[in-house]
């Protein structure tokens, strides 16, 4: 019997996850697109839905704050930000990582200030890409429903003990109304049990955390911090799989769409993935050979599943929804062009960095970039990016 | 009172649990705070404590001096986080996942971590109401950078970042009122101390550790190297401290004001400014001013003690 499916804003689905979660710990701050997601969360805790401590602190740099002294004593915690707020709380995101503290956070993607914007971009995320997170991208409103569970058990794997980001678009995505499937509880409580983080603070065997590093141990912390992160990405298949096989909805760390057989595949992260399969159908009828593939894991960063993809491909347009500003191009393109380099046959990348601040990416501009990269490429115009649609 | 002090000695708890081998300066009274307050916390305590000397002195890697469950994050977010490890563990006693115990949730900062940067974590986590106590060893600058002033640096001090000099005579404002701010969030109990008293600063980190809801104390910690004193003398210049009321014991409970002692006589400040380096620079007219504004502040506190 086909599962039940609700219409549901995608802000509230993930509140609701994070119900079903049984999180301990809610630090929440305001900010749009966000909001939704934390109001909901209250509500929840106002009405006896979730048990949990509310709290509404004084800044995002707080609300980081929490999270990483009730992750330490072993809370399962949650919260949300976006853009100016996950700047404010920058410093605190790099040191949740670092002590190794499993905050699950949802990041409602937008662009930074200034000017003051409330749209969406990737901007905010790629200034904390080096963070040492686990960062997934999600595509709709189930995939923001699903990846609060996986993010749980990833994070709270004693074998990973990291925080995880779920990208979810600002606006595109948060504030859409959705079918979603629902799962229930008891699946959840399967997938995700009440666990135990090893080492916590508590008074019956006490430990230090956040020590002081002098040059002697520095390096060595930080290599540990590396491997940590890279070696997540095995449990982070795993969970999928086993996801998989609860639900029968399937991820992967880097998917493709009609790509098996395509000269030149676009690149994407996060929502405007779905535009550019549609993008990707018509220019087939017009007998393009594209495909579509979406890096779904952005750390630790898919090497191998992009090569897999990417085999064969003349040229890969990388569709970069933040600037680096005063370098190579965008991000994504970026760490693109530098796993590429020096692969046999590796395709060509060309960068092309679209739909900052929610300005639209239809399907009509999907398929210029698609072939104005393809022209590109075969001219060997693969250096920097072009920013498209920018009025002179 | 002498007599009670040395009866009382034999009463305090034995166990260290912030432990011999950290790497504070000698006679620095800002280490001393901390273990005293450790002492009246006993083990039944967890600390998020802010960046500044004590963490950095307490916590080299690979070791600790901390004997209870301790973390650090960053320099201004103490108060946030121990309110999370209060949260947190709230939430699971009381969801069945952790055993329930009575345990001591305090956040320690410098005052530049307190007056400063952390002001706003501060009066969030009291405005909030968590079960939590504060401690802010207040120095009188940022020693742990170099010897910088804070905005709980007197008037007068000459530091790193308000050095005297031909056009400047040190810090140029008044010490920020931090227990005043404190008080000002209605929380149930506020108090000062200082390690000369070590028996009257346990008494009341006991009564924080007993009052539920939030507490704030605000611990006078001399520093000799950057107070430029020897370093013999850091509990002879906290007895000056109180003694001439440039630092008065007192505390603030559920809206009450009780100066817990009451220096007789009343020294000069004179006697507490001469001999710190940081004051050298100071003429007989600054001291003049100095004591004349503590007379006043200290007179208006007696009149609140009077007021109960
Ligand atoms: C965000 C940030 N800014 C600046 C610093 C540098 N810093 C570390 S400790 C400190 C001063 C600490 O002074 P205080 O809180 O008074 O404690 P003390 O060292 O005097 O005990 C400063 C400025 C920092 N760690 N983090
Ligand atoms: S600089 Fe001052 S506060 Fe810091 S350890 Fe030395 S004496 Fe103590």
């Amino acid at each position: 019997m086909p599962k039940e499916r609700r219409g549901i804003e995608v802000s509230l689905a993930v509140a609701e996850a994070v119900g079903q979660a049984d999180c301990d710990v809610i630090a929440a701050y305001p900010i749009t697109p966000q909001t939704h997601i934390v109001e909901h969360l209250a509500e929840m805790v106002a009405d006896g839905h979730l048990d949990a401590e509310f709290v509404p602190v004084e800044s995002e740099h707080s609300a980081m704050s929490v999270c990483c002294g009730a992750a330490a004593v072993g809370a399962r915690t949650f919260t949300s930000t976006s853009s100016q707020g996950l700047a404010l709380m920058a410093e605190i995101f790099f040191i949740a990582s670092a002590m190794r503290l499993p905050v699950v956070m949802a990041l409602a993607n937008r662009s930074l200030s200034a000017p003051l914007s409330i749209w969406n971009d990737h901007t905010d995320t790629m200034m904390v890409r080096d963070g040492g997170w686990i960062h997934v991208f999600v595509e709709n409103g189930q995939e923001a429903y699903d990846h609060v569970f996986w993010a749980f058990r990833v994070a709270e794997d004693p074998a990973v003990r990291l925080p995880v980001a779920i990208n979810i678009d600002g606006f595109i995505l948060t504030h859409m109304i959705e079918p979603i499937e629902f799962e229930d509880d008891e699946l959840i409580k399967r997938y995700i049990p009440e666990y135990k983080l090893e080492n916590a603070l508590h008074p019956e065997k006490p430990v230090s955390m956040g020590c002081f590093g002098m040059p002697e141990i520095y390096t060595e912390t930080q290599m540990a911090r590396e491997k940590a992160l890279v070696g997540s990405y095995v449990t982070c298949l795993k969970a999928w799989e086993e996801w998989a096989a609860l639900t029968g909805r399937r991820y992967h760390p880097v998917e493709t769409y009609r790509a098996e057989d395509a000269e030149y595949c676009i690149v994407t992260m996060g929502s405007l993935g779905e535009t550019a399969m549609v993008a990707v159908d018509e220019l087939r009828e017009q007998g393009e050979k594209v495909g579509a593939i979406k890096i779904r894991l952005w750390r630790p960063f898919p090497f191998e599943d992009l090569y897999r993809a990417a085999e064969g491909k003349a040229a890969l347009i990388v569709l970069d929804r933040a600037i680096s500003f005063g370098g190579p191009g965008g991000p994504v393109a970026l760490e693109v062009r530098s796993a590429m380099y020096r692969r046999p046959q590796a395709p060509a990348v060309v960068n092309y960095v679209a739909g900052l601040a929610s300005r639209d990416v239809r399907v009509e501009d999907f398929k210029a970039i698609i072939l104005g990269g393809k022209a590109k490429a075969a001219a060997g115009d693969t250096a920097g990016f072009t920013l498209y649609g920018v009025r002179e | 009172m002498d007599k009670f002090s040395v009866y009382s000695a034999r009463l305090v708890e034995k166990g260290e649990y912030f432990a011999p081998g950290h790497r504070a300066c000698q006679g620095c009274a800002e280490a001393l705070a901390v273990r005293l307050v450790m002492k009246a916390l006993g083990r039944d305590t967890i600390v998020a404590m802010a960046t500044g000397c004590m963490e950095i002195v307490s916590s080299p890697l690979p070791t600790t001096a901390w004997e209870v469950p301790w973390i650090h994050v960053a320099f201004e977010n103490a108060s946030a986080v121990i309110t999370g490890c209060e949260s947190g563990m709230k939430a699971m006693m009381r969801k069945g996942k952790l055993l329930p115990k009575k345990i001591n949730f305090v956040a320690m900062g410098g005052d530049g971590a307190t007056a400063d940067i952390g002001m706003g974590q501060l009066s969030g986590a009291l405005e909030r109401g968590h079960d939590f106590i504060y401690v802010c060893y207040d120095n009188e600058a940022y020693m742990n950078t170099g010897i910088q002033r804070s905005s709980a640096t007197p008037w007068g001090a000459s530091t790193t970042t308000s050095p005297a000099g031909k056009l400047s005579k040190g810090q140029r404002t008044q010490k920020k009122d931090l227990p005043k701010i404190a008080i000002a969030h209605n929380i149930p109990y506020v108090a000062t101390a200082c390690p000369s008293f070590p028996f009257d600063l346990m008494e009341k980190v006991k009564k924080a550790a007993a009052i539920e809801g939030p507490a704030y104390l605000h611990i006078l910690s001399v520093c000799p190297t950057g107070w430029r004193i020897p370093s013999e003398e850091a509990i002879r210049y906290g007895r000056l401290a109180v003694n001439t009321c440039v630092f008065p014991l007192y505390e603030y409970e559920y809206g009450k004001y009780r100066l817990t002692y009451r220096p007789d006589p009343v020294l000069p400040v004179r006697e507490y400014i001469e001999g710190q380096g940081r004051f050298r620079h100071l003429t007989p007219e600054d001291i003049e001013a100095i004591q004349e504004r503590t007379t006043a502040e200290y007179e208006k506190l007696v009149k609140l003690s009077e007021e109960g």
